[in-house]
């Protein structure tokens, strides 16, 4: 019944995984993109599944994965969603400076662009309070209540941002890609009563 | 969707036309209180955000863009009484299936003919920064520089339009 369990999860999870990728991988666009382009694009969609696994990994629901070890892995897959998140950027920055210098000045004709740099921003200090917790003496409520106002806007506008645009990713494995990340943020907020922590 | 022997495009209120309507109707308005003794006067076309990116200045004025298979058209007009502007020189370049919008063959200039009117044929647009877009500059010095970027509803068009209209510089 366990091990049922655990091949049904992880299946799942797998399939949760490749399908976005699988589908972008067929897109026409593909054709008139260069590798870094195409890099930049797999790089931002990469982020948005580490943004589904991340919520997993804290709350335990992964087996053979539980408490400590899933905190654990959550930490690296943390530095790998921040890596992936900078790829994404410097691979478009490459592809056409000027659009994403507007991107990052909030000066850009596209909204999807302001999404997606206020998730930047907001992801990078998650990871930035999560690496300096310790040294900055913060209260475990303070941390959580932190750390989780930052995640969530962090999901919120990755959303919007990948949502709004016309990319290469197939729009149906995106919309339930994007379900999922907001399903799973919010069960283990609610799992956790994070705001309901007192010291 | 077929109601009533009409049929309805799923697109009719995108976003886009959304927004492009509510911005028209505040331009309108805003215009309209701004100068009220020039009401009836035709305004200049304000430049775009993002409409000078990857403009390379001085392409060449060219036949064709490419191997072509799409179609860019507008007008360009004076400000004020909206006189057709002939032997205008209107830059076009795009991300489309032969090359990336920084690239020099992806740009490329026409003259407006007798009505102020300009088509170059270059071409499909792709969807590139998450929008299939072109971009149209008027760069000579009788007028004042303008930079369009105008959004296609479909990335699936087979044409895009942009119109200008030009105040002295």
């Amino acid at each position: 019944m366990r091990r049922g369990r655990t091949i049904l999860v992880w299946s799942g999870l797998l399939a949760v995984i490749a399908t976005p990728l699988a589908a972008a991988a067929a897109s026409p666009l593909l054709a008139w993109r260069d590798p870094i382009y195409i890099a930049a694009g797999f790089a931002g969609i990469v982020a948005m599944i580490l943004l589904l696994v991340q919520p997993l990994l804290i709350g335990g629901y992964l087996p053979g994965l539980p408490g400590q070890r899933g905190r654990r892995v959550h930490r690296v897959i943390g530095l790998a969603l921040v890596t992936a998140v900078a790829i994404h950027v410097a691979g478009l920055w490459i592809t056409s400076p000027p659009d994403v210098i507007d991107a990052l000045l909030f000066a850009s004709p596209t909204p999807f662009s302001d999404w997606g740099v206020i998730a930047m921003w907001a992801v990078i200090a998650a990871a930035v309070l999560a690496v300096f917790r310790r040294r900055l003496r913060l209260r475990l409520r303070t941390w959580r209540l932190g750390h989780t106002a930052l995640v969530a806007v962090t999901v919120l506008c990755s959303v919007v941002h990948a949502i709004l645009i016309e990319g290469t990713m197939e729009t149906l494995s995106k919309l339930v890609l994007c379900t999922l990340v907001v399903l799973a943020a919010v069960k283990v907020v609610t799992d956790l009563r994070v705001w309901a922590i007192r010291r | 969707m077929s109601i009533g022997g009409l049929h309805m495009p799923t697109d009719l209120f995108t976003r886009r036309t959304l927004i492009a309507a509510g911005g028209a109707v505040a331009a309108t308005w805003v215009s309209g209180r701004l100068v009220p003794a020039r009401a009836q006067g035709l305004a200049a076309t304000p430049s775009m955000r993002g409409g000078s990116n990857n403009y390379i200045p001085n392409a060449p004025i060219v036949d064709r863009i490419g191997g072509g298979g799409f179609w860019m058209t507008g007008t360009v007009r004076r400000a004020g009484d909206g006189v057709p502007l002939a032997g205008q020189r209107i830059q076009i370049w795009a991300h489309t299936t032969e090359g990336y919008e920084r690239d020099p063959h992806s740009h490329g200039a026409t003259l407006t003919d007798a009505n102020g009117e300009f088509r170059l044929e270059m071409p499909q647009i792709v969807p590139a920064f998450g929008q299939p877009h072109g971009h149209l500059a008027y760069d000579s010095d009788e007028f004042e520089t303008v930079f369009l970027r105008p959004v296609m509803s479909s990335s699936q068009d087979t044409s895009l339009r942009a119109d200008f209209v030009l105040k002295p510089a």
